[in-house]
């Protein structure tokens, strides 16, 4: 009799997040960027920059406007070839390596401003990001072999049970992203990228244009992502609150150098860092 | 009564060619969605496409199923050439350079057709039953309506391809945001040239049915000439908008020859579909961002 009571109150503690406790962790690899010089035209975007993640950890990457932290990401997921320099991934050299390789080699990504695929469904865009986990070759997958099939189910379950339940957007599974509110294209963007069942995840201004309350449900997912799964997660944020609560580790660019790195308490009170924030007067 | 039947025929006619129109027009938006280039050549490509059946089932004999299988093969060599030697070197160009490209790709077809076969009309042998159909005062020819139905088919495959498979949704993915895509781990340059093929089959199927109904000749290629107003009022991008105006467009045409002759043919639907832009610029499925060309 008492489960009548009981049950409606069970129904609104959020569910815990042990499916992922089960689920063998793809650990996350250390990645480091060195001496790397970008420039277009004449214009040099990086110079010079030196800096790693350590696996597993969190690391941001932070600077004023135009100081190059968008380039660096794009350099390292291999969109721009850096003039010198190189990109480690776990230690290996993927500098030369095409864009679409390196997703192969576990590294994957947002992007400042989201880049869903439009006119696709929520699941169609989530599956995308198991892509290159799928052996079956085109023409196996084109007569839906068994192969084919076996892979797909797979494929749904995982991301089913890790990420779909994980970051809570089950509800909007079937809708188009297109209509989504901007908070959860955000989530959606993280889910995709989740999919791909990343060892170092690199986040683009993953809270740009959030309120509060959406800012702190990204940032707990951050955390349980780099806790849980074992991540190294790479971020890029203007938002410094929330840098400094969530990184390990923090590198402060200025045009296109790195002037300081260190714990965000170190950094915080860097003299560089202070002057390239506030200005000279400061 | 006699009008109305008159009337029913016509229609049902147009109807009909529309499936082969369909097809022509899905080779274009596929190639126009995966990789944004503006296709002039579609028709040749077409064109092409049933000159190599007719040289593999009429000059070498081989049974139909047969003769198909190689001129997909060489269109898909073609495909691929295409990709390669023409498309690949002005990637990143303006759209129009891209255009341009095709338009010299149609004429070289054209050259290469006209300078092996000839101008000829040839017979090619009917790949479905010329039985015509007959109901109360209809009369349906068989290939009409076997063509029409080829066509169907072909289309409601590509479609579930498209929506369920894994690799139809990554090219989907791939015409959405190429850049995104690649980081996903899919090869942008395999599925483009992917989606080169898949347009060349399917306009080789559009040609084969065209030619094996009503002869083949190097005019077979300006059929893609309604196929045009088809993809322009469909909305360039638009499969849904494409089948649409297909059938719009094919009836379109098969009433205005029916009551005010074949001249009329080549300009009433243009008029028509010049008086919808008016009204619907995109088309009436076509997406906002689309260029104007």
């Amino acid at each position: 009799m008492d489960m009548a009571v009981a049950s409606p109150i069970v129904a609104h503690v959020p569910p815990a997040p042990q499916v992922t406790t089960a689920v063998p962790r793809t650990p996350g690899l250390s990645l480091a960027v060195e001496k790397v010089d970008l420039a277009f035209g004449g214009i040099k975007a990086l110079r010079g920059v030196s800096f790693s993640a350590a696996a597993g950890q969190i690391t941001a990457v932070i600077g004023p406007n135009g100081a190059g932290k968008t380039s660096v990401f794009n350099t390292i997921s291999g969109f721009y070839r850096p003039a010198a320099g190189r990109i480690l991934l776990g230690g290996d050299d993927v500098t030369a390596m095409p864009v679409h390789a390196r997703a192969g080699k576990g590294l994957a990504r947002t992007f400042q401003n989201i880049a869903l695929f439009r006119g696709l469904s929520v699941l169609e865009n989530i599956k995308l990001g198991g892509h290159h986990l799928m052996k079956a070759g085109v023409l196996s997958a084109m007569a839906y072999s068994r192969a084919a099939r076996r892979e797909e189910l797979a494929l749904r379950e995982e991301v089913e049970r890790r990420v779909i339940d994980f970051l809570e957007i089950d509800h909007i599974r079937h809708r188009s992203v297109d209509v989504l509110p901007y908070g959860l294209q955000k989530r959606v963007e993280l889910a995709r990228a989740l999919a791909m069942r990343p060892r170092v995840l690199m986040l683009d201004e993953p809270v740009a244009g959030m309120n509060r309350e959406e800012t702190e449900d990204m940032a707990r997912f951050i955390l349980d992502v780099q806790e849980e799964w074992g991540v190294t997660v790479l971020l890029v944020e203007h938002d410094m609150g929330m840098v400094m609560d969530i990184s390990s580790h923090v590198v402060v660019l200025n045009f296109g150098e790195v002037i300081a790195s260190g714990t965000p308490d170190e950094v915080r009170k860097h003299p560089e860092v202070v002057r390239a924030y506030l200005g000279d007067e400061s | 009564m006699g009008n109305v039947w008159e009337f029913v025929e016509f229609s049902l006619l147009g109807l009909l060619s529309g499936g082969v129109l369909a097809l022509i027009g899905l080779s274009f938006v596929l190639v126009y969605k995966g990789t944004r280039a503006v296709n002039f050549a579609v028709g040749e490509i077409m064109m092409f496409g049933a000159y190599m059946y007719y040289a593999a089932h009429v000059t070498l004999k081989l049974p139909p199923l047969f003769a198909f299988a190689v001129a997909l093969g060489l269109v898909t060599l073609l495909s691929i050439l295409i990709e390669r030697a023409v498309l690949r070197p002005l990637a990143g160009q303006p759209v129009i350079s891209v255009l341009m490209a095709t338009i010299g790709l149609a004429s070289v077809l054209h050259g290469f057709v006209e300078a092996v076969w000839g101008g000829d009309t040839l017979e090619v042998p009917p790949l479905v039953p010329r039985m015509p159909l007959r109901f109360a005062e209809v009369v349906i020819p068989g290939a009409a309506l076997g063509n029409f139905a080829i066509a169907a088919a072909l289309i409601t495959g590509f479609l579930l391809f498209f929506h369920y498979s894994r690799t139809g949704i990554a090219l989907r993915a791939t015409a959405s945001d190429p850049v995104t895509a690649s980081t996903m781990g899919i090869n942008v340059r395999y599925a483009q040239r992917l989606t080169w093929i898949l347009a060349g089959a399917v306009g080789t199927m559009a040609g084969v049915l065209i030619g094996a109904s009503g002869g083949l000749s190097p005019l077979l290629a300006s059929t893609a000439l309604s196929v045009f107003a088809v993809i322009i009022l469909g909305g360039m991008d638009s499969v849904l908008g494409v089948i649409v105006a297909s059938l719009l467009i094919g009836w379109l045409e098969s009433v205005v020859v029916g009551y005010f002759g074949g001249k009329v043919r080549d300009v009433l639907p243009y008029l028509v579909v010049l008086a919808i832009l008016v009204v619907k610029p995109y088309g009436l499925f076509g997406s906002r961002d689309i260029e104007r060309l």
